[in-house]
């Protein structure tokens, strides 16, 4: 079976005047939300007291609510999570000190004749949550230095400046989408984040390599037509690789469960534009930045293929 | 040029399978809610009590799947959580102190495999539900303790050797003394310096005082830390012990922080009312001019002594100086007086504590003494944006009891109500041995059923990414598809197997990650197969299309997949807890991919193209 035409001749560069204002303009409405709304942090980031509480039946919020308010946490967030069973409340920690929140909240909601069940408590120190933020900001930092030097080290720090623009862009645009939608940010999500740095830049190394080897194939064609031909050539394993990662994530979305959604919306959004980054951004950045036939003959390694070539 | 593999590259391939295969099938056979009765010799139950064990299950109409004696312990399987819960608090009552009944999930892995060392994963608290707590250790206030320490010894050492200072006062970890003059002073130092070797000992003069500074060096401060967090998690083992539960993590992270686990614990504030209390104790002499007390919270008091309320109302004045603190203590238990039946408690002390008290009640027969409770619960705030950290401090009297003959290192407290009373003090007594106030600054707790719905949703994720993978492959890419196929499977084995020999803890991320894995890694897959189909469309004959396609793609694959682990590892560097579980599985999933989807794949290849002439592909 094959998807694509044998051959496809897109002039995937010659697009990248309109690919740039779509970057463009998601960007600046991902920076722009950024800044303006901020992402709607979970507990593992703001610290707090959370408790899951699943009943027998569906049961309304205000009733919770006016149980909970009762024993004092006004400021609890309630509301259901997954299905009308289960109801999820949020004490940020100025609502409540002392560490018996998670019980108190509990023995509320289990007065009156319902037995809920309790499903889960976490409780978040501020000063554990601080110190997570910061550690996944370093991580992300980190990550991206590493693959930089890698990526340098590997072809040339053009295509690595290349690779990591192209990171950052998806990496800010995956940010974003959390930050429009407000669906909450924990460590999950920055697992989902790095995975997308990985995946994406899988992606684009595969692009990156197949340029390299048609410069020194191809001796014809300006740096362009060279990025658009290998562009064609990895298009049909480009979108494989995403069918097949997206195919899979969706099946986490789907069935995998409340608590794993977030990560699945990140995967899912980040692959999205991490396939669109690869094909679209990273070679575009790269020829930008003046990549040429010369910068790629390649370093002594295959040094003995030169010989043909002059 | 050939398709064929040597015999060695094929040998590899089939031990690797058989290995990957043993090592994940103990996995498939599961685990029983159980419970695991311990006595405190560390030898199993006697015979008899292992049939009673099974008589009051069964009495109680529950069915008991299996019995068995494991490393000391005697393990009873039953159907399910609820049985094995009601079954705890049965055995709890009827069996009395002497045994310890704890929550377990038994493994059902058949000794064959067991005696090769296999084992199922460990699965995390996401997964089979429990508390996860991360605690901080007050350091500050330990070293605080051993500064107060030396102030009231350097004090009484002046005293005794009659030497006039003027001054003293603590700073952080250095101790200032003031003098009127360099000789006072230097008395003072060959007083101190001899006995106190571990300072370091500086002088300077200002304001016409003459100033003795007594310093910790930065070694013993770590060396206090380091004490202080490994009392801790001594005593925390005592307290989960008594909390019966199986398995428990107890582990130090980083500088002063504690990771306590507790799978399969259901009652949180209890395990929290244990563990979570941050107390320490005091003996300390009653005001014996002063007793019995019969004034109010604040009516007069003489200098060096003060009012306390008592546990059980009203108030009793005590001296200052503590006879020994609650650091001194090694057990406490409470138990019947072998000729009156009355309740009492024993307490342990150890070797320098026995001093003490031996000292003191030595001159203070039929004097009182008291046990000072101390709580310190610290209460976090923000306040504006900045975390404040405040201590809040309860004191209170939990027992006063007449010294009735010179004490040494283990004594008995009597005359207490009853024997709950009595218990509840040897709990206060344990927890008081604490040396640095404790702090929860996380905690996590999944109920039972949310963490069976976390496994189960798990599992259909990954076997429904893994259906439609291998579906989509083998549609794609047919012959060639459905080896990839081959290669998943043989991927996802393996991924399970290094987790289950690494004793890796499987968490909900974990999972994620292995779905993840299995869609990721058919992406060498995809490449080789489409350097493949390449080379047939130039013309290129099947051998060598194969070949070439092979060649090609694999430093491609080898980029792609060292700046993927690039990422894994920085996340396991700096994840905590789930987070780490997913870069674990990532890591592994892009290990054994690069060897299954490349090696796993060609043998494959090779057999069924490799020995064909003129073979037409099926990709």
């Amino acid at each position: 079976m094959n998807l694509f035409k044998r051959d496809t001749q897109i002039d995937f560069l010659g697009k990248r005047r309109i690919a740039f204002v779509v970057s463009l303009v998601l960007l600046l409405i991902a920076v722009g939300s950024l800044a303006v709304r901020g992402l709607n942090f979970g507990l593992d980031f703001t610290g707090g007291t959370l408790v899951e509480i699943g009943y027998q039946k569906p049961v309304s919020l205000d009733e919770v609510r006016s149980e909970i308010g009762d024993a004092g946490f006004t400021s609890a967030v309630v509301q259901h999570f997954g299905t009308a069973k289960d109801v999820l409340i949020r004490v940020p920690p100025e609502g409540a000190t002392g560490q018996r929140v998670g019980d108190r909240i509990l023995a509320a909601a289990r007065g009156g004749d319902r037995q809920p069940e309790l499903r889960r408590v976490e409780f978040v120190g501020p000063q554990v949550g601080d110190q997570l933020k910061e550690q996944g900001g370093l991580a992300m930092l980190y990550a991206l230095a590493g693959i930089l030097a890698y990526v340098a080290f590997r072809f040339e720090y053009r295509f690595a400046l290349g690779a990591v623009a192209a990171l950052v862009h998806d990496v800010t645009i995956t940010l974003g989408f959390f930050s429009v939608t407000g669906v909450e940010f924990d460590l999950t999500v920055l697992a989902a984040l790095l995975a997308v740095i990985g995946y994406s830049l899988n992606d684009t190394i595969v692009v990156f390599d197949r340029i390299r080897e048609n410069f020194v194939r191809v001796r014809k064609g300006t740096p362009v037509d060279v990025a658009n031909m290998s562009l064609n050539q990895t298009l049909s394993r480009t979108l494989m690789t995403s069918a097949t990662t997206l195919l899979v994530v969706i099946a986490l979305a789907v069935l995998g469960g409340e608590l794993i959604r977030p990560f699945s919306e990140a995967l899912l959004v980040g692959i999205g534009v991490g396939t669109y980054s690869s094909i679209f951004v990273a070679s575009a950045l790269a020829l930008r930045l003046g990549v040429s036939k010369e910068d790629l003959i390649p370093p002594e390694k295959e040094g003995a293929d030169q010989e043909n070539h002059p | 040029m050939t398709n064929r593999y040597p015999l060695w590259k094929y040998l590899i391939l089939a031990v690797v399978l058989v290995v990957g295969v043993i090592y994940a099938l103990p996995n498939l056979f599961g685990s029983d809610p159980a419970l695991q009765i311990s006595t405190e010799s560390g030898d199993p139950p006697a015979e008899t009590v292992q049939q009673r064990v099974v008589d009051r299950i069964e009495g109680m109409g529950l069915a008991v799947k299996g019995t068995e004696v494991r490393e000391g312990r005697f393990l009873v399987r039953l159907n399910n959580t609820e049985a094995q819960l009601a079954a705890k608090d049965e055995l709890d009552v009827s069996l009395g102190p002497k045994y310890t009944v704890a929550l377990n999930l038994a493994q059902s892995t058949p000794d064959w495999l067991r005696a090769l060392g296999a084992r199922p994963m460990f699965l995390g608290l996401d997964l089979r539900g429990g508390v996860h707590f991360l605690m901080e250790v007050d350091t500050d206030a330990a070293i605080q303790q051993h500064m107060d320490r030396y102030t009231n010894e350097f004090r009484k050492a002046l005293r005794e050797a009659r030497v006039r200072y003027t001054d003293i006062s603590e700073d952080g970890t250095s101790l200032r003394l003031g003098f009127d003059a360099a000789q006072e002073r230097e008395q003072a130092f060959q007083v101190l310096s001899d006995d106190y070797r571990e300072l370091e000992f500086t002088s300077d003069e200002s304001d016409g005082q003459f100033w003795m500074r007594a310093k910790l060096p930065e070694k013993q401060v770590q060396e206090i830390v380091d004490f202080a967090v490994e009392q801790n998690i001594t005593t925390l083992r005592n307290r989960v012990n008594e909390l019966g539960v199986a398995e428990p993590v107890i582990q130090r992270q980083g500088r002063s922080r504690i990771v306590v686990q507790l799978p399969g614990v259901q009652d949180t504030a209890r395990a929290k009312d244990i563990l979570g209390a941050t107390a320490t104790l005091e003996f300390r002499p009653v005001d014996m001019d002063n007793f019995p007390y019969q004034g109010g919270a604040d009516g007069p008091v003489p200098p060096g002594s003060e009012v306390y309320p008592r546990q059980d109302g009203g108030y009793v004045m005590l001296e200052d100086n503590a006879i020994l603190t609650g650091e001194y203590i090694t057990d406490a238990q409470s138990g019947l007086d072998q000729r009156t039946g009355q309740p009492e408690v024993t307490i342990r002390l150890n070797a320098a504590g026995g001093d003490l008290m031996t000292r003191f009640s030595a001159q203070h027969v039929n004097d009182y003494m008291a046990v000072l409770f101390i709580e310190t619960q610290t209460v976090t705030q923000r306040v504006n944006g900045e975390v404040q950290r405040r201590q809040q401090t309860d004191r209170k009297v939990i027992s006063v009891a007449q010294i009735q003959e010179q004490l040494g290192s283990r004594f008995r407290i009597t005359g207490l109500g009853n024997p709950r009373e009595a218990r509840n003090l040897a709990l206060l007594l344990r927890a008081g041995s604490l040396a640095a106030p404790l702090q929860i600054v996380e905690e996590r707790t999944i109920g039972p059923s949310l963490g069976q719905e976390n496994i189960d949703q798990g599992l259909a994720a990954v076997v429904v990414g893994f259906l439609l993978v291998v579906a989509f492959m083998a549609l794609y890419y047919k012959v060639f598809g459905l080896i990839a196929d081959v290669a998943l499977l043989l991927n996802l084995v393996l991924i399970v197997a290094a987790l289950s020999l690494l004793q890796a803890t499987l968490t909900l991320p974990g999972i994620a990650g292995i779905v993840l894995t299995v869609g990721m890694a058919v992406d060498a897959n995809v490449l080789i197969f489409e350097r493949v189909r390449e080379e047939i469309r130039a013309g290129a004959s099947a051998r060598t299309a194969i070949d070439s396609g092979y060649g090609k793609a694999f430093s491609t694959i080898a980029d792609a997949n060292i700046t993927t682990l690039i990422a894994a590892i920085v996340l396991f560097a700096f994840g905590t807890g789930p987070v780490k579980g997913f870069a674990v599985t990532l890591s592994i999933g892009i290990v054994t991919s690069m060897f299954t989807a490349i090696m796993g794949t060609r043998g494959l290849v090779n057999l069924i193209y490799g020995a064909r002439r003129k073979a037409r592909l099926s990709i």
